[in-house]
């Protein structure tokens, strides 16, 4: 069932020239970006070469690529997210759910999976350009894995945060703005705390970089997946929360 | 068997903020039937069966679909429930067959019977020929077929649709009626309507609902029956006089009309056959006689506006 309401969701994404829009000027960006590192690696390739235990390909390339990924995944969640709920509610059509034998957490769940697949067929698109790498150089697998890795806890956190957004007004529009703001601040909220160390550090913990940055240099922490585990839990269960909720508001 | 309720509302109440838009409603519906819901605009008619499908959170009250408590098992009780909204939930991106497929998959139907549903589905609403074409695409009264069948894909026990003829040009709403009559031979039917015909020609009972209260509860056939006629109208080339008119049994009134006519008002027995055999003993030459019944706008005016003057006798008699 649940199943069923995701790939809905994601066929309806791909009838939409949004969603094809989207996909193209975001992996010609990321595919821009990644050929600028490549050129500056080759640039600094000389020098590296007499360095003992010198960075290699994944962390001039494939670090900053991942990272300038997740910015623009920023940018483009709210994009896909904003329709989910705010338009079947708006046309009318969320009866059909609610009216189906489906309870409320699968038909939440069914439109949060349906999203994150969108993403996911994005990401194993990028993960082929430094896969690519493979052909000519030695690329650090395991490295290139925990980013990749990273970057999915952060996409599914973002979908998460904008699956709640859409659930709480029947414009899209504002859906999109209102999961930007919040992304955007989840993500900076630390920048509050380098200077004020000690004061700010619970700040620090709560934003999204933080916790991403040591994924990218290949350092799997638990805690850091933790934290993105626990952002989509609460978010989708705010979800939950809040269409049961407009069934006795309306 | 065939008397078992489908559907059981009690004490159905709802409140939107400080308006109430349902007020203790109470009904059942049995299988076979056809039941007309009647009301203004704003009567709350939409409201009910929102709640009756499970799309909106009663206040207060029960319901239970084919025995099954709607609240405590939404689940198992949705199973039985084909609903049709006011706006037809149709994705308008995908085409008729992909649109009910889905809909079949949502209400669980086992994925080697979907084909089949789909067919079944599509025959029923005469939405063969249409299949592969983007709902977008179709005309209104196709758009309201797409709903009817979404509807009634899992053959559930009780089809709830919400003025469904609504927006229709008068040759679609007879097809749709005619395939609500259908319908009605093997699911319960609760229909909301506010256009007085419609009630007669397909339901079986009617409930009359105004301003959130049940006024008014019958059979179709009841319905008529207070429709029938109360009055003659009665036409002579030589008129007699009222005196002897009023003589005639079971005539309560006379009242005289231009043009020598006079309508006779009556209680039980109809005067008719007496007004016949008087007039050709004593040459009145009767040529025209005309029964006059109550129109089901009349009764529907009386009920719904006595219901509205009720406060105004209780604040004035106070
Ligand atoms: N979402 C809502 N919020 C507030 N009031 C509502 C809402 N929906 C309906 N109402 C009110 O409830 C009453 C009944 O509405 P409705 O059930 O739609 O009537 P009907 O379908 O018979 O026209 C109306 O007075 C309407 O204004
Ligand atoms: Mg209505």
């Amino acid at each position: 069932m649940i199943f069923t309401i995701a790939a809905r969701e994601l066929r309806s994404l791909f009838l939409s020239p949004l969603a094809w829009a989207i996909l193209a000027v975001t992996l010609f960006i990321l595919a821009y970006l990644f050929l600028t590192q490549i050129e500056a690696f080759i640039g600094l390739q000389p020098r590296l070469a007499a360095i003992k235990g010198a960075p290699g390909v994944a962390d001039i390339i494939v670090a900053p690529l991942l990272a300038d990924a997740a910015v623009i995944l920023l940018l483009i969640t709210p994009l896909i997210t904003m329709r989910s709920i705010s338009e079947e509610r708006r046309n009318r059509t969320i009866s059909l759910l609610f009216s189906a034998p489906v309870s409320m957490t699968e038909i939440v769940i069914g439109k949060y999976l349906g999203i994150l697949s969108f993403f996911i067929i994005l990401l194993a698109l990028l993960a082929l350009m430094p896969l690519s790498l493979l052909a000519g150089t030695d690329l650090d697998l395991g490295k290139l894995a925990a980013g990749l890795l990273g970057l999915t806890l952060v996409v599914a956190a973002f979908s998460a945060i904008g699956l709640y957004m859409s659930s709480l007004t029947e414009q899209p529009t504002v859906a999109a703005v209102t999961t930007f703001g919040l992304l955007l601040l989840l993500w900076i909220v630390d920048w509050a705390g380098t200077t004020e160390a000690a004061g700010s550090s619970m700040l620090a913990q709560l934003s999204m970089l933080r916790h991403y940055e040591p994924l990218l240099k290949g350092l799997f922490n638990s805690t850091d997946v933790a934290y993105y585990l626990l952002i989509i839990l609460l978010f989708i269960g705010f979800t939950i929360r809040r269409m049961d909720a407009s069934r006795l508001q309306h | 068997m065939s008397r078992q309720a489908l559907v059981q509302v009690k004490h159905l109440t709802r409140y939107y903020s400080q308006t109430c838009a349902v007020n203790d409603v109470s009904f059942d519906l049995a299988r076979g039937e056809v039941l007309g819901f009647l009301g203004p605009n704003g009567a709350g008619k939409s409201s009910t069966m929102q709640m009756i499908s499970g799309n909106l959170a009663p206040g207060a009250g029960q319901i239970s679909i084919a025995g099954i408590d709607l609240l405590e098992k939404p689940k198992q009780a949705k199973r039985e429930i084909g609903y049709l909204p006011e706006q037809p939930p149709l994705y308008r991106e995908l085409t008729v067959d992909e649109f009910l497929r889905y809909c079949a998959r949502l209400n669980r139907i086992r994925r080697s019977h979907i084909g089949n549903a789909v067919a079944t589905a599509k025959e029923r609403t005469g939405l063969g020929d249409v299949g592969r074409r983007l709902i977008d695409n179709l005309s209104k009264g196709y758009q309201q077929r797409v709903g009817i069948a979404q509807a009634i894909i899992h053959n559930p026990a009780v089809v709830i649709l919400d003025e469904p003829t609504v927006g229709l040009d008068p040759l679609q709403i007879r097809e749709i009626r005619a395939l609500i009559c259908e319908l009605g031979k093997e699911h319960g039917i609760i229909l909301s309507t506010h256009i007085l015909p419609e009630v007669q020609a397909t339901c079986s009972r009617v409930q009359i609902i105004n301003r959130g209260k049940l006024v008014f509860s019958d059979t179709t056939a009841g319905l008529e029956s207070r429709m029938n006629a109360t009055a003659l109208i009665a036409a002579f080339h030589s008129a007699p006089d009222l005196a002897a008119l009023q003589q005639l049994a079971g005539v309560e009134r006379v009242e005289p009309l231009p043009g020598n006519r006079v309508r006779l008002h009556y209680d039980d027995s109809n005067p008719a056959e007496a007004l016949v055999e008087q007039s050709v003993a004593q040459r009145w030459r009767l040529h025209e006689l005309t029964p006059e019944g109550r129109t089901l706008e009349q009764i529907f005016i009386e009920l719904t506006c006595s219901e509205e003057q009720y406060p105004h006798s209780g604040d004035s008699s106070q």
